[in-house]
C-alpha cells in the first residue's frame, strides 16, 4: 500500500513539474512578458529597469529555477491589475466562492444522479429508464453557458424566483450550481447505471436472490455497494470539469470566484494572476485525483497489483 | 456484412435530418441559401423580431443590435463549427492514435512517459490554457484547433493503448512476428484494423464535445476572432438583451444545442452498432 501511494505521489509530482514548465513557457511563448506588463508607450528606461527587476536578462533556465523556487511557496509575483496584492493572495481571496459553488454543484449531481442511475438499472427498459436516458443525453448536449442563460431567463427574469446574478446566499447559488451540475448529472447517471447493470448480473447477486434475501437488501446492500466504486473513480474527472465549468458559469452569473477572476485577469493582462489560477487549478485537480486513486486502492485491493 | 441492414433499419433518421438542416447544408451552401449578407447592417431594421413574433418574412429569425440578419449569421457560423470540429478531431485522433499505438505496443518506459503526458493534459484546465494563450497571442483559428487537439488526443491515446496492450498478446500477432513481420507492419496490418471501429466511434462521440468547446471559447471571446459569426459569439452578443430581444441569443443557442444533441444521438447508435463494449462517460 505504501509503495502504491509512493508511486502515485511520484506521478503527481512529475505532472506538477511539467505543468510548471508549461506555465513558465506560456509567458515567454510569444515575445517578452514586458510587452504584456508595460503600456505601449513605455520608455526604454522603464523597459530596462523592469527587465532587470524581473531577471529577464538572465538565461532561461535560471529564470525557470527562480520561478520554480517561488512557485513552491505559492509566490507568483504581484498582481498588476489589483495593485498592492500578491497574485496568490488575489486568487486565495476568490477561492472560497468557487469552492462553495462547486461544492453545491457536486452535491446536486450526486443526489440526483446516483438514485437516477440505480433506479434506471433496476427498471431497465421501463419508461423511467428511457426518461433518465433522455435527461442524460440532454445533459451531455447542453453547453453550460447556454443552459446558464436559459435558466437565468426563465427562473430569474421571467418567473422572478431567483436573483439574476451576483454574489450572495443560497438563492444566488442555485441557478449557477444547476448549470454546473447538469453535465455531471448526465455522466454520473450513465456510469452508475452501467456499473449497476454489470453487478446485478453477477453470480453473488443471483445467489442472494435465490437465497431469498429481500429485493431492497439485494439492491442496496449487495449490488450498490459493489457498483459504487465506479462512480467514485469518476470524482477525479468531476473535479477537473467543475473547475473548467466554473470559468464559464461564473462569467454568465457574475459570480466572483476564481473562474471569473481568470477571465478578468486575462482581459486586464494580469499575467501573475493568470499563472496562479492555472497552477491552483492544476494542483487542485492532481490532488483530487491522487486522493481518488488512494481511496480506490483502499476499497479495492486488486487495483494495487495491476 | 449481416450487420449493415440491421443498422440501416435502425438508422437514426431524425438526428441525421436535423444535422443536415442545421449544420451541414448551411455550412456547405451558406453563400447561396443565406437570405442576406451576414455582415451587412440594415440600420433601419435594428432589433427586428422574428417571423410570428411581430416580424416579417424578410428577416425570418429577426435581426440583432446592428440590424444584421440572425438567420444568415447562423448559416455562416455553421461553416466554422463544422470545419473546426472536423479538422480538430481528425488531427486529435491521429496524434492520439499514433501515440496510443506506440505506448501500447512498446510498453515500458515509453508507455509510462506517454501516459504521464496524457495525465498532464487532463490536469491542465483547457479553457484556462486557451485563455492564457489567447492573452499572449490573441484569439485565432489556429489557437482553437490547437486547444481542440490538446483536449481530445488523450481520450484516443488511452483507449487505443488499452486495446493495443490486449491485441499485441493475441496469437495472430505472435504468428505475424514469428513470420518476420516488422513492428510497423504489425501495427498497420494487424493491430490498427482491429481498433479502427473504436477510433471511429470515439471520434463521433467527440464531435459534440468539440462543438461545445468551440462555442464556449467563442462565447468567452477567445475563439475564432470577430467579425466571424461563430455560434458562441452570436449567443454572447445577445446575452445582455435576453429580456427585450431574446431571439438574438436564442436561435444561435438552439442551433448549438440541436447540433450537439443530434451528434450525440448519432454517436450512441454508431457505438451500439460498431463497438458495443466501449463504455463512454
Amino acid at each position: 500500500m505504501l509503495r502504491f501511494i509512493f508511486t502515485r505521489l511520484t506521478h503527481m509530482l512529475i505532472a506538477l513539474f511539467v505543468i510548471t514548465v508549461i506555465v513558465f513557457s506560456l509567458s515567454h511563448l510569444t515575445g517578452s512578458p514586458i510587452d504584456a506588463l508595460l503600456p505601449d508607450d513605455a520608455t526604454q528606461q522603464q523597459i530596462d529597469s523592469l527587465t532587470e527587476h524581473l531577471g529577464l536578462d538572465r538565461p532561461y533556465y535560471v529564470q525557470y529555477l527562480t520561478f520554480l523556487q517561488n512557485a513552491a511557496v505559492g509566490d507568483f509575483g504581484d498582481s498588476t491589475k489589483w495593485k498592492g496584492n500578491t497574485a496568490a493572495a488575489v486568487v486565495l481571496e476568490r477561492l472560497p466562492a468557487t469552492l462553495k459553488l462547486g461544492g453545491l454543484a457536486v452535491l446536486i449531481s450526486v443526489v440526483v444522479a446516483i438514485p437516477l442511475g440505480v433506479l434506471s438499472a433496476i427498471w431497465r427498459g421501463s419508461i423511467f429508464d428511457r426518461m433518465a436516458g433522455i435527461i442524460a443525453l440532454l445533459g451531455q448536449s447542453f453547453p453550460a453557458f447556454w443552459l446558464g442563460i436559459i435558466l437565468m431567463w426563465i427562473f430569474a427574469v421571467t418567473l422572478g424566483w431567483f436573483p439574476t446574478s451576483g454574489y450572495g446566499g443560497l438563492s444566488y447559488m442555485i441557478l449557477p450550481a444547476i448549470a454546473m451540475a447538469w453535465f455531471q448529472i448526465a455522466a454520473l447517471t450513465r456510469l452508475t447505471r452501467s456499473a449497476m447493470l454489470e453487478v446485478l448480473d453477477t453470480e453473488y447477486v443471483k445467489l442472494a436472490r435465490v437465497k431469498g434475501v429481500n429485493e431492497r437488501a439485494v439492491i442496496w446492500k449487495h449490488a450498490f455497494r459493489n457498483a459504487a466504486i465506479v462512480p467514485v473513480t469518476y470524482f477525479g474527472v468531476l473535479a477537473g470539469s467543475l473547475l473548467t465549468g466554473s470559468v464559464v458559469v461564473e462569467t454568465v452569473f457574475a459570480w466572483p470566484g476564481t473562474g471569473l477572476l481568470a477571465i478578468d485577469a486575462i482581459r486586464g493582462r494580469d499575467f501573475p494572476v493568470v499563472q496562479s489560477v492555472v497552477m491552483f487549478f492544476a494542483v487542485f485537480y492532481l490532488l483530487a485525483n491522487f486522493l481518488v486513486d488512494v481511496l480506490y486502492a483502499v476499497v479495492d485491493p486488486r487495483i494495487r497489483f495491476s | 456484412m449481416t450487420k449493415t441492414p440491421k443498422f440501416l433499419g435502425r438508422l437514426p433518421i431524425l438526428p441525421i435530418a436535423v444535422l443536415m438542416i442545421v449544420l451541414v447544408i448551411p455550412a456547405l451552401f451558406a453563400d447561396f441559401i443565406a437570405p442576406h449578407d451576414p455582415f451587412k447592417a440594415y440600420l433601419r431594421n435594428r432589433l427586428q423580431p422574428p417571423l410570428f413574433f411581430g416580424g416579417t418574412t424578410e428577416f425570418i429569425l429577426g435581426t440583432d443590435r446592428l440590424g444584421r440578419d440572425i438567420l444568415s449569421r447562423i448559416m455562416h457560423g455553421a461553416r466554422y463549427a463544422l470545419v473546426i470540429s472536423l479538422v480538430g478531431i481528425i488531427l486529435g485522433a491521429i496524434v492520439g492514435t499514433v501515440l496510443g499505438l506506440i505506448a501500447g505496443y512498446m510498453r515500458g518506459v515509453v508507455d509510462a512517459l506517454i501516459m504521464r503526458v496524457v495525465d498532464i493534459t487532463f490536469a491542465l484546465p483547457s479553457i484556462l490554457l486557451a485563455l492564457a494563450l489567447a492573452a499572449v497571442s490573441g484569439p485565432s483559428f489556429q489557437l482553437v484547433i490547437l486547444v481542440v487537439i490538446f483536449v481530445i488526443w488523450g481520450f484516443f491515446a488511452r483507449q487505443v493503448r488499452a486495446e493495443t496492450l490486449i491485441l499485441r498478446e493475441r496469437d495472430f500477432v505472435a504468428r505475424a512476428r514469428v513470420a518476420g513481420a516488422s513492428d510497423i507492419r504489425i501495427l498497420r496490418k494487424y493491430i490498427l484494423p482491429n481498433i479502427i471501429n473504436t477510433i471511429v466511434v470515439l471520434a463521433t462521440l467527440q464531435i459534440g464535445v468539440v462543438i461545445v468547446l468551440e462555442a464556449t471559447l467563442s462565447f468567452l471571446g477567445i475563439g475564432i476572432p470577430r467579425p466571424i459569426p461563430a455560434w458562441g459569439l452570436l449567443v454572447a452578443d445577445g446575452r445582455q438583451l435576453i429580456v427585450s430581444s431574446w431571439w438574438i441569443s436564442f436561435f444561435p443557442g438552439t442551433a448549438i444545442l440541436l447540433t450537439v444533441l443530434s451528434v450525440n444521438m448519432l454517436g450512441d447508435s454508431l457505438r451500439d452498432w460498431l463497438d458495443p463494449k466501449l463504455r463512454q462517460v
